[in-house]
């Protein structure tokens, strides 16, 4: 790694004033970017720890029924406490990577990264939630916007996720086994106004929406609903762990498994 | 630099470390606590498995400086009082849940840390928990019959594969 200083304060407020100076970069739970400082990928000259703040962790249900998820909260913790509350997010938090990682990693630090692999932005996008931050709200709809891409600025800290609890959600996996990233996964999640359908791991654009078989779900919700639906394995991620029309052919068997397995 | 303070097996400590100073550094060669091993360095081996705030966490992912004020607790500390080997210690000599060693430390810590949270896991949850822990010699069949053993249940009928 190269050097830098490190800096963790206990407020919001303290660690925007802290990511204003020069080079600064925020550090969730660094899974990732811990790995990424050992590569030498990047250089901060000070990294900020956002694990001091405990206004950013905790789950919490709102009057009107959403679930808000503190940026800061582990996904050992959304695990264990939304599971009452989202059955479909607490088992997607209690999938990732390993128990250990799940301990360290947040939930805001894998929607700043938004790695192309990552099973977070499939149940923000596929929940219609709300990123919140230090300065505004997110749609995540216009949140994610390419393979490591959102809508955040400079120094900007997601301070909570906003869920609006769907009738029913589910998640189907298909694990890459070395990194315990989604080779590709879909998350579906059924609303009264309708199902959203958000697939990760498969585009190279990131995570998106299957609008096709959002369609067919919303009017029969069942696997067999997009039985004969497909989407083009053009702009899918083709590598040594699987081709294009491979991650294509997965979107589909994913989706089915996601809705047979909602809750 | 900056100071920190925090518990390492029941000890207060106060160093001054490093902004990227990680945790396996802080405990191995400032602490001279060896028994945390590095294997991968990438946080996918688990031989690097500790507690922090009684959380299971990967001391090669996390930096010395996060530890602030918090307990944390290494192989070193896993003893019983007396120096002699904790139940689940036992049971991975018992058991010969390790050939070349080298996994094992941190295999206890993520098998204290199941036990803590489900005192009876079923063959399939140990083999679930120790996703995030690699051995290359074993096979894991006599690691995750050491773990079923130190959670008290009868391991008698299960044979290696």
């Amino acid at each position: 790694m190269y050097s830098f200083d490190m800096v963790r304060p206990t407020s919001v407020a303290d660690a925007v004033s802290a990511l204003g100076q020069d080079e600064a970069q925020a550090l969730g739970g660094g899974q990732t970017l811990i790995p990424t400082l050992k590569q030498r990928l990047a250089m901060p000259s000070v990294l900020v720890s956002l694990s001091g703040i405990e206004e950013m962790k905790g789950v919490c249900r709102e009057d009107n029924g959403d679930l808000t998820i503190g940026g800061g909260t582990t996904h050992a913790t959304v695990a264990a406490e939304a599971a009452a509350h989202y059955p479909g997010l607490a088992k997607l938090a209690g999938g990732i990577g390993d128990p250990a990682v799940r301990n360290r990693g947040t939930i805001g630090g894998s929607l700043a990264n938004n790695d192309p692999s990552a099973c977070y932005p499939a149940a923000a996008l596929g929940s219609g939630a709300t990123i919140v931050t230090n300065t505004r709200e997110i749609a995540a709809d216009d949140y994610f916007q390419g393979m490591f891409t959102t809508a955040l600025e400079e120094g900007e800290i997601i301070t909570s996720v906003r869920f609006p609890v769907p009738e029913a959600a589910g998640y189907a996996k298909f694990e890459q086994p070395a990194s315990r990233f989604a080779l590709t996964a879909v998350y579906v999640a059924k609303y009264a106004d309708g199902v959203r359908v958000a697939v990760t791991g498969a585009s190279e654009n990131g995570v998106f929406r299957w609008t096709e078989a959002e369609q067919a779900l919303s009017s029969n919700f069942s696997p067999d609903a997009v039985a004969g639906l497909s989407v083009p394995a053009d702009g899918m991620i083709s590598d040594l762990h699987g081709t294009g029309a491979y991650r294509a052919h997965l979107v589909g068997v994913m989706t089915k498994r996601a809705v047979a397995a909602a809750s | 630099m900056a100071e920190v303070t925090m518990t390492v097996n029941g000890k207060s400590v106060t160093k001054s470390v490093k902004g990227n100073t990680l945790m396996t550094e802080f405990l191995r060669d400032e602490l001279r606590l060896t028994g945390t091993h590095v294997g991968c360095d990438t946080s996918q081996c688990g031989a690097c498995n500790i507690h922090v705030n009684g959380n299971l966490v990967k001391a090669c992912t996390m930096f010395a400086g996060e530890a602030d004020g918090a307990e944390v607790s290494t192989i070193e500390g896993q003893a019983n009082a007396d120096g002699s080997l904790n139940v689940i210690q036992q049971a991975f000599q018992d058991h010969h849940g390790l050939q070349c060693g080298f996994c094992t430390p941190g295999m206890v810590m993520a098998a204290a840390s199941l036990l803590k949270q489900n005192a009876k896991p079923t063959e399939a949850e140990v083999r679930d928990y120790l996703e995030g822990n690699i051995c290359r010699c074993t096979g894991y069949h006599n690691i995750v019959k050491a773990i079923l053993a130190a959670s008290g249940q009868d391991v008698s009928g299960i044979a290696a594969e």
